[in-house]
């Protein structure tokens, strides 16, 4: 590039962001309790979410062994097999992936990011916290009624959803509505402010094309949650409103027979419309935050800038638009047109493409990169294979043709388990890696997080590659019990006894995970303020772990990317994004060439 | 799902072309080259943006309700529309007048005029109350001409609209009780504008919503 004359008043123009008041803490309950604090809040999000996730990681547990060694706990009948298979589903997808990535990292690492003292609405930043609480209490609230949560599946199909013979048709069903009510209510408080703030609270220099990936991600997973939650929010209403006082919008005349409410003529496909509508953004909702971290993890630990920038951002708002059309192909057996299928299977083809230029991208930014095996590397590296794997599946899935046969089978399972459940969860154990040392001052321990990875990596294909197979044969998924077949093999029996054992061991090494993050609080390692050499602004706070406000003083005056990793005649491997071009160290003989 | 897809597509439209302004000429890579600030257009405070937003969100649920609306017409042979009461035509009159006077009330804000503002904000929140009155009274009309909630899915939806509608409504009355409670604390005038206008703009964006639904409990 052209070597240029540096002008200082065009590097730092004046400040557009005007200094925001920031409501201090007085005390204990308004630091830590009641905060307005992004940070802090944050971390309130982690651990809620984190705590609601180990329960329904014990729920997985209990099918586990039901489904490994069949009748082995007394504790389990087919109801309650039902019923911890649909809180399993609810609580990950929603309470723990949706909450963690946009409440967690958004809420931590969108201020620090983007420069900002702290979110652009921080009263309605803390409610949206109590709101989210309140909402899981409300489902954990389905534990304890008489008739327990409800067992209708995570996709509450009706009509089975609220009629007789579906565990928790009671309170169970109306509590799990009503919670995921409240979770949109509080949710949409949050997005409302993680939209905003990256919008208009940028400090100076800081372009739209200048944010780290992590932001794009974040921002653009909060644009569509903000636009496809209110489908589920009016399917969760009339559910309802059918359960509750009786109309018809989903429920069919058939279910007056059964002692029910007279329902007549509702429509059970409109619920499907609805919900997959909600449902499928959802899947990018988890995936694009993930998409954005694991570019920045990446980026950092091969101390290379990341490929294809533009083409980065571009795929991950592509996919996010993308992704509203795509609704119906989890309908493909439901009845609808077959010219509606092809349709919808094109669309979803179509995402593929995106999809695979940011695999590309990750793949070139690690080649011929300076990588460094760090864990959060490692995670990173961990979910391109993950994310590749359940992608290719979905590819079969994808088409009309090869889905019937396979639809509501195992091959489903492993499919969306390696692609939107262990996928994510890698790049959030990677993420936490991360900035764990941003958020404490210390570094996970090492070996610990290492062992982590190893068995949650190889553990997690233990589990789900497997599933694949037993998908193939066309075992169906949701049964307690599969009893006498002729189709299934003896195989299977085996091969689940197998992933039964896996899955134990992969929750045996998320205790160690928690052990690690307890223990290293006090007992880590010191990182300083930037233990992995990054450019993003989080690591170039005074303070660390940064103080209310973020940045002390003066906000920070962005000059670059967050890329500038191993610039050519560079002295550093890494240039912050707040170092102006003059104060770069150059090798002595590289002269002024080059971007920095 | 038509009717949402398009308005979603519009929005995301909207969205993608303003990203597309700013991004299409940068080089990211380059250091300190190019536009450094990319400021949204003049006047894009963080409340009005933050309320757009929200506008956005309040779209999307209402223009899912409706698809869902139409969709659930074709899908049983159940459905028998309803007749619209003849009190909804007063009702949508105090609605037009709320805004109006919420309108007025901007606008006096912005004139610093505090006692023709105090008129006008109460004139808007009454009238507004009287729209709320009124919806009730026409649930209560309905109920006993015997077009009951349950009796049929058009009856259903007239009530879920409604009431999604004036959900909506009590939600602004909350900030416009804030924003009277300011008023009358002898709040800055600035920050006394920026809440009447906010309130302002969302009443006029209820009423285009509630004109929408009207319209479309008329025509079917």
């Amino acid at each position: 590039m052209a070597e240029r004359e540096y002008d200082a008043s065009r590097y730092a123009p004046p400040a557009e962001v005007e200094e925001m008041e920031l409501p201090h803490a007085r005390g204990f309950i308004s630091k830590y309790v009641w905060s307005q604090d992004a940070k802090v809040i944050a971390i309130q999000y982690g651990l809620t979410a984190t705590a609601i996730g180990l329960v329904a990681l014990v729920l997985s547990l209990l099918m586990r062994l039901q489904l490994g060694f069949p009748n082995s706990l007394s504790l389990l009948d087919p109801g309650s097999y039902l019923q911890f298979m649909t809180m399993h589903g609810m609580i990950m997808v929603v309470y723990l992936l949706t909450a963690i990535f946009l409440g967690g990292f958004g809420n931590y690492l969108i201020p620090l990011m983007c420069g900002a003292r702290d979110m652009a609405f921080p009263y309605l930043n803390m409610l949206s916290y109590w709101v989210y609480l309140v909402s899981v209490l409300i489902l954990v609230a389905g534990f304890f009624v008489a008739d327990g949560s409800t067992g209708a599946g995570w996709t509450l199909y009706p009509p089975q959803a609220i009629s007789p013979g579906t565990p928790g048709i009671d309170a169970g069903i109306v509590l799990m509505l009503v919670s995921l009510a409240v979770f949109i209510v509080g949710f949409t408080m949050g997005g409302l402010n993680y939209v905003v703030t990256v919008l208009q609270a940028r400090t100076r220099g800081l372009t739209l094309m200048r944010l780290p990936l992590t932001i794009w991600g974040i921002f653009m997973a909060t644009v569509m949650a903000l636009l496809a939650f209110p489908a589920l929010f009016v399917a969760v209403l009339m559910m309802l409103m059918d359960r509750l006082v009786g109309t018809s919008f989903f429920m069919p005349e058939m279910f007056a027979a059964e002692g029910g409410t007279e329902h007549q003529g509702g429509s059970p496909l409109l619920f499907q419309h609805l919900f997959w509508f909600f449902g499928h953004p959802e899947v990018y909702i988890v995936a694009l935050p993930a998409f954005g971290i694991v570019s920045d993890l990446i980026a950092t630990h091969a101390r290379k800038n990341i490929f294809g920038y533009r083409m980065m951002v571009w795929a991950i708002i592509i996919i996010g638009a993308l992704s509203f059309v795509v609704w119906a192909h989890h309908m493909y057996v439901s009845g609808m047109s077959p010219y509606f299928g092809f349709l919808f299977a094109t669309t979803t083809l179509i995402i593929a493409v995106p999809t695979a230029i940011k695999v590309y991208n990750w793949v070139l930014t690690l080649w011929q990169g300076n990588i460094r095996f760090t864990v959060p590397m490692l995670f990173a590296i961990g979910f391109l294979f993950t994310f590749l794997n359940g992608g290719l599946s979905g590819l079969f899935l994808g088409n009309v043709t090869v889905d019937v046969p396979l639809s509501d089978t195992y091959f489903v399972v492993g499919h969306f388990h390696m692609v939107m459940a262990v996928a994510p969860i890698l790049v959030i154990f990677g993420a936490i890696y991360h900035w764990y040392p941003k958020i404490t001052g210390r570094l996970l321990d090492d070996t610990l997080g290492k062992i982590h990875f190893w068995v949650t990596f190889l553990g997690t294909y233990a589990i789900f590659y497997p599933m694949h197979f037993i998908g193939l044969e066309g075992v169906p998924r949701r049964y307690y019990a599969f009893g006498e077949t002729t189709f299934i093999s003896d195989s299977v029996q085996a091969l689940n006894a197998g992933i039964t054992v896996a899955a134990f061991i992969v929750a045996f090494a998320q205790l160690l995970f928690l052990f690690n993050l307890a223990w290293s609080l006090r007992h880590g390692r010191e990182s300083g303020p930037n233990p992995w050499q990054a450019t993003t602004l989080e690591w170039q706070t005074p303070h660390t772990p940064p103080r209310h406000g973020n940045f002390g003083e003066e906000l920070p005056v962005v000059y670059r990317w967050p890329y500038d990793y191993s610039v050519p005649g560079v002295k550093a491997d890494f240039i912050p994004q707040n170092v102006p071009p003059q104060a770069v160290e150059r090798e002595p003989d590289a002269g002024r060439g080059g971007d920095a | 799902m038509t009717v949402s897809l398009i308005l979603i597509v519009a929005m995301m439209a909207a969205l993608v072309g303003w990203l597309l302004r700013q991004s299409i000429a940068e080089r990211p890579w380059v250091a300190a080259s190019g536009p450094q600030s990319a400021p949204l257009p003049a006047g894009f405070t963080a409340p009005r943006v933050g309320l757009l937003a929200f506008l956005a969100v309040v779209t999307s649920v209402f223009a899912l309700t409706v698809s869902a609306y139409l969709m659930r017409m074709e899908m049983g042979a159940d459905w028998r529309s309803m007749p619209v009461p003849g009190l909804l035509w007063a009702n949508s009159t105090a609605l037009v007048l709320a805004s109006l006077a919420l309108q007025l009330a901007w606008r006096a804000a912005a004139r610093d005029q505090a006692r023709r503002l105090r008129q006008l904000l109460a004139a808007g929140g009454g009238f507004t109350l009287a729209f709320l009155a009124g919806q009730l009274l026409a649930w209560q009309q309905l109920e006993a001409a015997g077009y009951y909630l349950v009796a049929n899915p058009a009856n259903a939806f007239f009530y879920l609209l409604t009431a999604l509608h004036g959900a909506h409504l009590l939600g602004g009355l909350m900030a416009w009780t804030r924003v009277l409670a300011r008023l009358h604390g002898n709040a800055d005038a600035a920050w006394l504008c920026a809440g009447v206008e906010l309130c302002a703009l969302y009443w006029h964006f209820l009423l285009l919503v509630w004109a929408l639904l009207f319209g479309l409990l008329l025509t079917t």
